[in-house]
């Protein structure tokens, strides 16, 4: 059941996190503006006050251990933390300069222009070019043309179609684990989004696959923004261009990705990458 | 813990591992033990047994089917201690001598024989005559005598008087049905005219003219019909029986003529064949106690099948609503108790309610509105195959919304979201995803209701079933389906056939073998549906995400 969130509370945009504020970067265009927010669980807060930018067409990761809300903060971009009941919300988050928890706003038009990957692959119990063809249909596209072409260009965006080109209408859930990520990946940009969001999308998967994902994700960045929550520093100091660490519902540090990896500013974030705790 | 406590805890679990499956073995037994019985019972009865003439000390004669020996209580209540036996023996002859089976005594028989000549005649009306073929006559006029001779003209002309008893049946079915039909539409339009009151002259005389016509075509019908049972009855076979009685009998009421002890092996598996055929595919003779169980076949599948229609969208929408949208709470926790509770109601009261509700309300308002001119005769307002399958409906839709709701619960989280964050709005990921993932058990859940609506007989006693249903309720009339009309149950079958009958005795194993029957149609109908739903799984894989 869909609740309606919490009307921002406006003025909270110049408030400073207590202690040390976070550390944020020059980044380009932005196309997701977070301000001051914060987030409860019933009444466990799991974000506190968090302020960031997204940059546009670059691939922007968020790391830190459990429970820190990273993937919290994934969720709150597309609005589907609205599904968990007793949740709360204050602050916003701008998507190109409009405010997605406007009341008026319309929260199935934001997924459609924000796109996600889940960590666990969840392709629907459907054959293969339905679920590719899902969102389109969602939209209202009848037309078997229209559908196929949607169906091939993302399976080739996804790097997917050589491999199940032949066997488009059998079950999904036949794929590997590899393959059905993909699947869900070639689904999100199916729909064309703007942004896509990615929860920890190969933590389930060998490295051979990783690879694979990973590759893809720096294709991607020519066409899609890009956020990823990863568990593997090694993996967003490969493919990512800016870095969040996050630490207990707040954000630490946030850098260009280089930078926070060689040189970081904060000793926790020293200390999370050097491995000494996490 | 200790070596010891584990020693300990290790036997007791074995001790528990055996309790199981002495407990699941248990089971089985039951079940098997009881489908035994049904198959030795029920089948065994179709199974032709050689015809014995027995000759008693008392120099009476008696031919027929040895059954079962046992023996003799005494008087003092220890059986069997005398050590006398005595057999029962189906004689048949029950125009004769008013009884179908008797006991004797061993001791008293003196002499037992297997004459090769005796015959069985199934009869149309009295049973089965036991005896001897004696001649063959039209009238007053001897056509063949002797029992040799008797016997070679006898099966020709048996196969021509069967030809004219079907074809006395299609006349009666077929076009004097029709004109029944055409009589009784003209009538209602008749009266249609009088409760309009304005009664257009012109179209009066159009209805009695057609009358007149269709009387005039019953009337020349009716005549042939009973040149034609003239015809079947002309030539009648005389027999004698053991005892030496004389018995005239039309050549056309004899259904078979079987010589038990002439048989050998193929011709008695054959006679079984065509018994167990005409058991599941023929109409019912004499109140039930012989011929087929067709149309209570009939009656249970596609009161099940009209069953599923409605409990199906019934069920799954309620639970629907339950999962996916109505505010998880006190009140949908006391509406999901309440649910299960009325699994529980006796189904007696479903069926009042039933009564009372679709028959008397229901169904009396539409004939109100829609077929007044029949009134007082009702036509939706008394029991029918409709509001039989609607209470059994209501009866087993608390089996689909539980089944249903697992299923839902069972669709994973996330494959919601994985729907949700492609835009999808909350309706179409249900409808689209979480229904066709939870499909599996939906058809579970249907599979049981249908399993508990053939089987239910007590409610249907009073919304529509009937001991013996003049027509089946599909036809080649307009609209084809009589939804309308009463039928018959394997259920109900087995109940009147066992303990409403007028020959207890001789139907009993009839109740054995329409149980195995009613069982067999059930676990058909089941094989069906758990076959769609084997499919709808490999369709989509394991999906146990």
């Amino acid at each position: 059941m869909l609740k309606s969130p919490e009307a921002p509370a406006a003025p909270a945009v110049t408030a400073t996190p207590p202690g040390d504020p976070a550390i944020t970067p020059e980044i380009g265009p932005e196309v997701l503006d977070v301000r001051a927010l914060s987030l409860w669980y019933g009444a466990t807060q799991a974000l506190h006050e968090i302020t960031l930018n997204i940059p546009d067409k670059q691939i922007t990761a968020f790391i830190g251990p459990s429970g820190c809300g990273k993937s919290t903060l994934l969720r709150c971009f597309n609005r589907l933390n609205d599904l968990i009941d007793e949740v709360r919300i204050e602050g916003d988050i701008l998507f190109e300069r409009q405010s997605i928890y406007d009341p008026q706003g319309d929260v199935n038009a934001l997924r459609k222009r924000i796109g996600m990957v889940f960590q666990k692959s969840n392709p629907f119990p459907k054959s293969i070019y339905e679920n590719i063809a899902y969102g389109a249909r969602i939209q209202g596209i009848k037309s078997k043309g229209r559908l196929d072409e949607i169906v091939e260009r993302s399976l080739r965006g996804a790097a997917l179609w050589d491999e199940v080109k032949d066997r488009l209408q059998q079950s999904a859930l036949g794929l590997s684990g590899g393959q059905q990520q993909r699947l869900c990946i070639a689904r999100a940009i199916a729909i064309e989004p703007e942004v896509i969001l990615l929860d920890e999308p190969c933590s389930a998967l060998d490295p051979i696959a990783t690879a694979k994902i990973e590759e893809l994700m720096l294709d991607l960045k020519r066409d899609y923004t890009l956020v990823i929550v990863t568990h593997n520093m090694q993996q967003a100091s490969r493919i990512s261009d800016f870095t969040a660490f996050m630490y207990l519902g707040r954000l630490i540090e946030y850098q260009e990705t280089e930078k926070l990896f060689i040189n970081p500013i904060k000793k926790q974030t020293e200390d999370y990458i050097t491995g000494r705790f996490g | 813990m200790s070596t010891r406590q584990a020693r300990r805890s290790d036997r007791l679990g074995d001790g528990l591992t055996a309790l199981c499956g002495g407990a699941l073995a248990l089971n089985l037994l039951f079940v098997l033990a009881l489908l035994a019985v049904l198959a030795v019972n029920g089948l065994g009865y179709f199974w032709q047994r050689p015809l014995v003439e027995l000759e008693l000390a008392g120099g009476g004669r008696v031919l027929g089917e040895v059954l079962e020996r046992e023996a003799i209580p005494t008087s003092g209540g220890g059986a069997g201690d005398s050590g006398a036996t005595r057999i029962r023996v189906k004689t048949g002859n029950r125009d004769l001598t008013g009884e179908d089976f008797v006991w004797i005594d061993e001791t008293e028989i003196v002499g037992r024989q297997r004459p090769q000549d005796a015959v069985l005649l199934e009869r149309l009306e009295w049973g089965n005559f036991h005896g001897y073929l004696v001649e063959l006559r039209r009238g007053d006029d001897v056509l063949v005598t002797g029992a040799d001779e008797v016997r070679q003209a006898f099966g020709p002309l048996h196969e021509l008087k069967l030809e004219q008893r079907e074809e006395i049946e299609r006349l009666e079915r077929g076009a004097i049905g029709d004109v029944n039909y055409r009589l009784e539409q003209l009538r209602l339009a008749d009266r249609r005219l009088d409760l309009g009151g304005d009664g257009d002259p012109a179209e009066r005389l159009r209805i009695a003219d057609e009358r007149r016509k269709a009387e005039a075509e019953y009337e020349a019908l009716s005549r042939r019909l009973f040149a034609l049972r003239d015809d079947l009855a002309a030539e009648t076979v005389v027999l004698r029986s053991a005892d030496g009685t004389r018995k005239e009998l039309p050549v056309g009421y004899v259904v078979r003529a079987v010589y038990p002890n002439a048989m050998d092996t193929a011709d008695l598996l054959r006679l079984y064949a065509s018994r167990i055929w005409e058991f599941v595919a023929d109409d019912p003779r004499e109140s039930n106690t012989e011929g087929g169980i067709f149309p209570a076949i009939f009656g249970t599948v596609l009161m099940v099948f009209i069953m599923s229609f409605a409990v199906a969208p019934l069920g799954v929408l309620a639970a629907l609503y339950l999962r996916e949208y109505a505010k998880q709470g006190p009140l949908v926790r006391m509406v999901r108790i309440a649910v299960n509770n009325l699994a529980g109601v006796p189904s007696i009261v479903f069926g009042v309610f039933g009564l009372g509700f679709f028959v008397y309300l229901v169904g009396g308002s539409i004939d109100r509105l829609f077929y007044a001119e029949a009134l007082p005769t009702p036509t939706f307002g008394t029991g029918g195959i409709l509001w039989a399958s609607l209470t059994l409906a209501l009866l087993t839709v608390p089996v689909v919304i539980v089944a249903t709701e697992e299923g839902l619960a069972a669709v994973p989280r996330i494959v919601r979201e994985g729907s949700l964050a492609l835009g999808a709005t909350k309706w179409e990921t249900t409808w689209r995803v979480v229904v066709p993932a939870a499909a599996p058990g939906i058809l579970t859940g249907l599979i049981l209701a249908m399993a508990r609506a053939a089987g239910e007989v007590a409610p249907l006693m009073i919304v529509g079933m009937v001991k013996l249903a003049p027509a089946l309720p599909v036809d080649a009339y307009f609209p084809y389906i009589h939804l309308e009309r009463k039928f018959m149950h394997l259920g109900f079958h087995i109940y009147d056939v066992g303990f409403q009958s007028p020959n207890v005795e001789a139907t009993k194993p009839l109740v054995f073998a329409t149980a195995l029957l009613l069982i067999g149609v059930v676990t058909l109908m089941n094989l069906v549906a758990i076959g769609v739903r084997n499919h709808l799984r490999k369709k989509y894989a394991s999906s146990s995400v």
